[in-house]
This record gives structure tokens, sequence and C-alpha cells, in this order.
């Protein structure tokens, strides 16, 4: 069992990982990376949504649209359930946990409808994991998010200082450089 | 008719959503390994497209104000989940191909964009060709992506053998890092078009690269407020004309 998480834990957060292999939350990762800092948070807000969203995910697929053979309505779920949570979480944050609140709440709203979030939930219905599985993936994936954003950050922030031809100015250098981290990324595909 | 035709144009040329405005990117790099999934991704966007265009101005009128963005994006869920069944039923090998991004198109921000910018605001009949127009430009621009990625990576177009027997394809161009680059390049191109027009001092606005930051947010600010902004802007023009 436990081996089996771990495989999970390292597939999804390196051997395929969200964004550069999978391309899923390109947009928070091209637009929140100007700054290691940001990039942290963002990650970090990420990693606490995908999270709790596989887990409620997880549990209204096994315990009420399977019940109910009604698994057709995933999507339209899923969607709604992830937006309500985000909002939900943003509220419960800003009056019991403020501290946590003023570091993570910025990014909180950006999550709302975010493919990776979906994409999570989506894939732990079709690989047929379980709750406790689902959360491992989830969990997995976006600390494979968070690696690749902060990777790319680190490497923006160096990137300033740069004489990039004028074409290549803004996204298209980061885009040059997310393929090289994808080259790089592909490395890791010896693992398993 | 004319307006119709317009929509069209507007969709496949002037803004085109890949292309001009750089809308939708996830599913842009993620299917577009051949020409025929680009094609395949691009007409089921188009359907969805469409049929939410047309459902949204029906409702136009009855959808509150305020809880108009979990209302579109219910409609465009049962749409997709609808296109979803239909592929896997009628089309089973693009299902296979597409997979996960298929339900992904519910958070495509072309979509819920268009709803938000345009289907929210005009008749039924100008909605419907304009979601035509958008998806056929989106089926236009995903076709092009993935005819390059596939001549490149494996030689071939729409599965056809074209280049000649000594040509080594480069393989890394249909994996993932050649997503990457194949957008870089078309980014760098834009923006060499844009700086080159600023030149000459046409007005560029219109061309994008990336939605701002975040296309998941784009139905209350980024991308969706540009679009409405420049529909305001047309409004606007169109309206001095007429006087």
């Amino acid at each position: 069992m436990i081996k089996e998480l771990l495989v999970i834990l390292i597939a999804s957060s390196l051997v395929n990982n969200v964004v550069l292999s999978q391309f899923l939350g390109l947009c928070p990762f091209l637009g929140v990376s100007k700054k290691t800092e940001t990039a942290t948070g963002m990650g970090v807000a990420v990693i606490f949504v995908i999270t709790l969203a596989s887990a409620v995910a997880g549990a209204i697929y096994q315990f009420i649209l399977l019940p109910f053979d009604i698994a057709y309505l995933q999507t339209i779920v899923f969607i709604l359930v992830i937006a309500a949570l985000v909002q939900f979480v943003e509220m419960f944050l800003k009056k019991f946990i403020p501290g946590l609140y003023q570091s993570l709440g910025v990014y909180l709203p950006l999550i709302t409808t975010n493919c990776a979030v979906l994409g999570v939930a989506l894939t732990n219905v079709q690989k047929n994991y379980g709750i406790l599985t689902g959360v491992v993936n989830g969990f997995a994936t976006a600390a494979g998010f968070t690696i690749s954003i902060v990777i790319l950050a680190g490497i923006r922030e160096k990137m300033t200082y740069n004489d990039i031809p004028e074409s290549f100015q803004g996204m298209p250098i980061v885009l040059v450089t997310a393929g090289l981290m994808a080259i790089a990324f592909c490395g890791f595909s010896g693992l398993l | 008719m004319n307006s119709a035709k317009e929509r069209l144009v507007n969709g496949i040329v002037k803004e085109n959503p890949t292309f001009v405005l750089m809308l939708g990117m996830c599913p842009t790099l993620a299917v577009t390994t051949s020409a025929v999934n680009g094609l395949g991704m691009g007409l089921t966007t188009m359907v969805v497209l469409a049929l939410s265009n047309v459902f949204i101005s029906l409702l136009r009128n009855i959808i509150p104000d305020k809880v108009r963005i979990p209302a579109f994006i219910v409609i465009i869920a049962s749409f997709v989940t609808m296109v979803e069944l239909l592929l896997q039923g009628f089309i089973p090998f693009l299902y296979d191909a597409l997979g996960i991004y298929i339900p992904l198109i519910v958070v495509n921000c072309i979509i819920l964009g268009r709803a938000e910018a345009y289907a929210y605001k005009n008749p039924v009949i100008p909605s419907l060709f304009d979601g035509i127009g958008m998806g056929l430009g989106f089926s236009v621009a995903l076709t092009c992506i993935g005819a390059v990625r596939e001549l490149l990576g494996a030689g071939e177009i729409f599965g056809m053998h074209v280049m000649p027997e000594s040509f080594v394809p480069v393989s890394i161009f249909i994996m993932a890092p050649g997503a990457f680059f194949v957008l870089a390049l078309l980014t760098a191109v834009q923006n060499k078009v844009k700086i080159a027009g600023e030149r000459k001092g046409k007005d560029m606005s219109k061309i994008q690269s990336g939605c701002g930051s975040d296309c998941m947010n784009c139905a209350d600010t980024g991308c969706a407020k540009r679009l409405i902004d420049e529909s305001k802007e047309k409004a606007g023009e169109e309206e001095k004309k007429n006087d």
C-alpha cells in the first residue's frame, strides 16, 4: 500500500509534472512566476486547495455520484463543488486564521476554476483512485506545480538582467525557458 | 446575413482566439500533437461554444447579473458533458486521444469569455455565428499548430507521410517540450508583428500575448474585461457612424 502511494507521489510530482507535461494550470504558471516569493505563495495555496478539493471531490464521487448512478454528472458537480469550496476556504481563513489568510488570501480567488484543480479531480476518477489515493495524488500533483513554478520564478528573476532580442521579450522567452525545463523533467521518466 | 458573415470573419481572422487574443492556451498546447487531434479538439470546442452561446443568449434576460458566472459555468458544463458522451459513443478514437482535455473544455476561457463578452448582451442569431466563428478560428489555429508539430516531429500531416525518406523526425516536437517551443515562436512572431505595427503608428492594442495572467480567472477580471471593453468601443463606434 505504502509502496503504491510512494509511486504515485513520485509519478505525479516529477514524472508526469502537471504543468510541464500535462499543460494544466499553465496560466498561473506563466502569470504569477515573476518573483520567487509570490510563486511560493501561489504554490502553497495550490497545494492547499488541490489536496482539499481532491478529498471533497473523491468523497462526493464515492458516496453520492456512484450510489445514485449519476457518475456522468461528474464534470458539472466537480466544478461547482470546487468553486464553492474555494469561496468557503477563503471565508473560513479570513474569519478564523487571519495570519494564513493574509499570506494566501490573494491567491485563493485565482485558483477557483484553475484547470489543474478540476484536472486532478477528473484524473482521480479516471484512474479509479480511492479517496486516500486520490488525496495523495492531489497533493503530489500540486507539489509538482509548486516545484516547477518556484524554479521558473528563480530563472525569471535572473533573466531580468539579460539582453533578450526584442521579439522574444516577455512571454516568448518564458515559454522557451518552460520548454527547456520540460526537457529537464523528461529525465525523471527513468525513475519509474 | 451581413452580421453573421461579419461575426464569422471576426472570429476566424480579426479576433482569432489563439493567434490574436491568445486565449485557451492549455488545450492548445496539450492536444496539438497531430493535426487530427487539433482539428478534433477545435471542432469539439466549436460545438460547445456555439450551443452555449445560443443558450446563454436565449436566457440573457432571465439570468440575474450577480450569479451570471456560475450560471454560465453550469450551462457550459452541461453541454460539455453532452458532447463528451456523444464523442465516447460515436467517435471513440478521438475520445481516447483527447482524454481528460474534453471535460476540461469547461474551464477553457474562450467559452466563458465569449459568453460574458458577447452572448450575454446580443440576440440569438449573431451569438450563434459568433460562437461558430470563434470556434472555427480556434479549430484553424489548432489544426495549423498540430500540422506543424506533426510535420517536424513525425514527418507526417494528417497521418500521411510527406517528408522524404532521408528526413529524421525531430521527435521532441510531438513531446511536451515541443509544445512550449512552438508556442514561444508563435508569441515571438506575434510580438514582432505588434512592434512593427506600432512603429507605423497603427493601433495594435487588440493583439495580446497571454491573457494578462490567468485564464481561469478571466471571467471576471483579465480577458473578459478586455473583450467587453472592445465590444463597448465597437458599439460606440457603430453608434457614431449611425449618427
